[in-house]
């Protein structure tokens, strides 16, 4: 799998673009299975980095979803609530919300494309 | 984002493997830890599984699961009905050789030790087939309680692969593999024959294997016991799979089977069943026959019942969005807590979220409404008739 490089990603298994798009990665979609359900915030909500801002459910598991960076909510996917399946389908482009940045200088200290593959391997074979 | 039930990456060496271990992870098995095992939660998606296609072939066609993880004890000797009959609550006498039963061992308080299917293999020798997560309890716990009896209690669960077969189509499978004619096999019925592995101008088989038409999956379908060797395992295994093949069979891991048995109400240890909960509550009284002989745990039974219970298993169905899972809170509908979810889950061929859960029997009535509380906030959910799922009736002998 080789990942978009016109983003950041995070430990988590998140991707955001500089223009504040977030959703989850790839690998994470193939480890959580057929999602079934997406919860997310409502447009306004201020989202904070590291914490829990929505969440992701397949048949088997809940998962948190946390904000790669701080923000404020300016759009969410609401597709993702009829057809959740779409993350399984396109996980690259199946995004979940957009926000407004609160700090540029927070996107430095996500991992590049290059560097969150690097991750995804390393942490599939330890 | 962070998976509540996360895939440990390395198995540590306490887990237990089956003989398929390897090839499912050839095949690229997700795999996960079940009561100390290292099993298949699902299969890729990239070659037409994943729990939902899974748990929709077991529906529609056929799937195959490796459940070697099961325990099997061995009862045998002049008093082995006597002792089957001491130690559990269905009534063995009832069965004919070949026929088997679903039935449950019990604590004297009338709780769950464990739920188990007893097989009547021949005159006066049963096998118990048990779960994973309980397979040493359950062994000690037979050979304490059947000491007085004149038979032979044998461990038996390292003996076999034991592969289920399930599904409306699982017959059709299996009779291009075995010599045994299934469709005189009887639900709930278990017999012996060959299992051929080329075909049958090749005459290379397995001979005197444990072929039970029983499952897990509220589907017809069948239980093999093949001998549990890695080459023989992996054969049978590859054999069924590429047998399949025409019937669309694919292969089936533990996530599937939860939620087939969950669609079917079929209780699983830990969850409805479990050392504190007792049959009454469970809603298992069809299988608990009082008027047999004395057997453990029938007093206290008794003596339940005269009391009435406090708690008792009901099916939910979601109304308002939301997913009920395994340990939520149930709520009234003033938000009282009134009980807990014992098994929760998108209910993949319903199309509904689904749960069973504890309430006490004042708010159990088909309608009730109820919440589930979901990350802090009570979802609707409603007291929906069980099973949820129920395979519909075919024109066949199997049946």
């Amino acid at each position: 799998m080789s990942y978009p490089t016109d983003r950041k990603y995070t430990k988590e298994h998140e991707w955001i673009t500089t223009d504040g798009t977030i959703g989850i990665t790839n690998h994470a979609q193939e480890s959580l299975g057929d999602i079934v359900f997406v919860e997310l915030p409502k447009v306004g909500t201020e989202i904070t980095t590291g914490k829990p801002f929505g969440t992701v459910e397949s048949v088997k598991a809940v998962s948190d979803l946390f904000a790669p960076v701080s923000g404020t909510v300016t759009g969410v996917n609401e597709d993702l609530a009829t057809a959740p399946e779409q993350v399984n389908k396109d996980a690259h482009g199946a995004w979940m919300v957009k926000i407004k940045v609160k700090d540029a200088a927070e996107m430095n200290a996500l991992l590049s494309a290059a560097d969150y593959d690097k991750f995804v391997s390393e942490e599939a074979g330890s | 984002m962070s998976v509540a039930e996360a895939t440990p990456p390395v198995v540590p060496k306490s887990v237990r493997k089956t003989a398929l271990n390897a090839v499912h992870r050839q095949m690229a098995a997700k795999m996960v830890e079940f009561n100390g095992w290292d099993m298949p939660v699902e299969y890729p998606a990239a070659i037409g599984c994943g729990i939902v296609n899974e748990h929709m072939a077991v529906r529609t066609g056929v799937g195959i699961f490796d459940v070697s993880h099961m325990g099997d004890i061995r009862l045998a000797g002049p008093g082995a009905l006597a002792a089957v009959q001491h130690i559990s609550m269905n009534d063995a006498s009832r069965l004919a050789v070949g026929q088997a039963q679903y039935s449950a061992l019990l604590y004297p308080q009338g709780t769950f030790v464990d739920d188990v299917i007893v097989h009547r293999l021949g005159e006066d020798e049963y096998l118990l087939v048990i779960n994973a997560g309980t397979r040493e309890k359950d062994f000690s716990w037979v050979r304490d309680n059947t000491r007085q009896f004149d038979c032979a209690v044998e461990n038996l669960s390292d003996d076999f692969t034991q592969i289920a077969i399930q599904g409306p189509r699982a017959v059709d499978l299996l009779q291009k593999m075995t010599n045994v004619d299934l469709s005189v096999v009887k639900f709930y019925w278990v017999t012996r024959g060959n299992i051929l592995l080329v075909d049958k101008s090749l005459r290379r088989y397995l001979s005197d294997i444990l072929i039970a038409r029983t499952g897990y999956t509220a589907e017809d379908g069948f239980e093999i016991y093949v001998p549990s060797d890695e080459p023989t395992s992996k054969w049978v295994w590859n054999r069924i799979l590429e047998v399949g093949k025409e019937f669309g069979a694919v292969p089936c891991g533990l996530g599937a089977r939860n939620t087939l048995r969950l669609e079917g109400c079929l209780s699983l240890y830990g969850h409805e069943i479990s050392d504190t909960i007792n049959v009454w509550e469970a809603g298992l009284d069809r299988f608990c026959k009082m008027e047999k002989p004395d057997f453990i745990g029938r007093a206290a039974l008794e003596k339940a019942k005269a009391e009435g219970v406090k708690k008792t298993l009901v099916g939910l169905e979601m109304v308002d969005r939301g997913i009920a899972r395994d340990g939520y809170k149930v709520l009234d509908e003033g938000g009282r807590e009134i009980g807990y979810v014992t098994s929760g889950s998108p209910a993949p061929f319903l199309k509904k979220n689904i749960a069973l859960a504890y309430v006490p029997p004042a708010q159990a009535a088909v309608g009730t409404v109820v919440k589930v509380e979901i990350r802090g906030q009570g979802v609707n959910a409603q007291v929906v008739p069980t099973p949820f799922y129920k395979r519909p009736k075919r024109a066949t002998k199997s049946e």
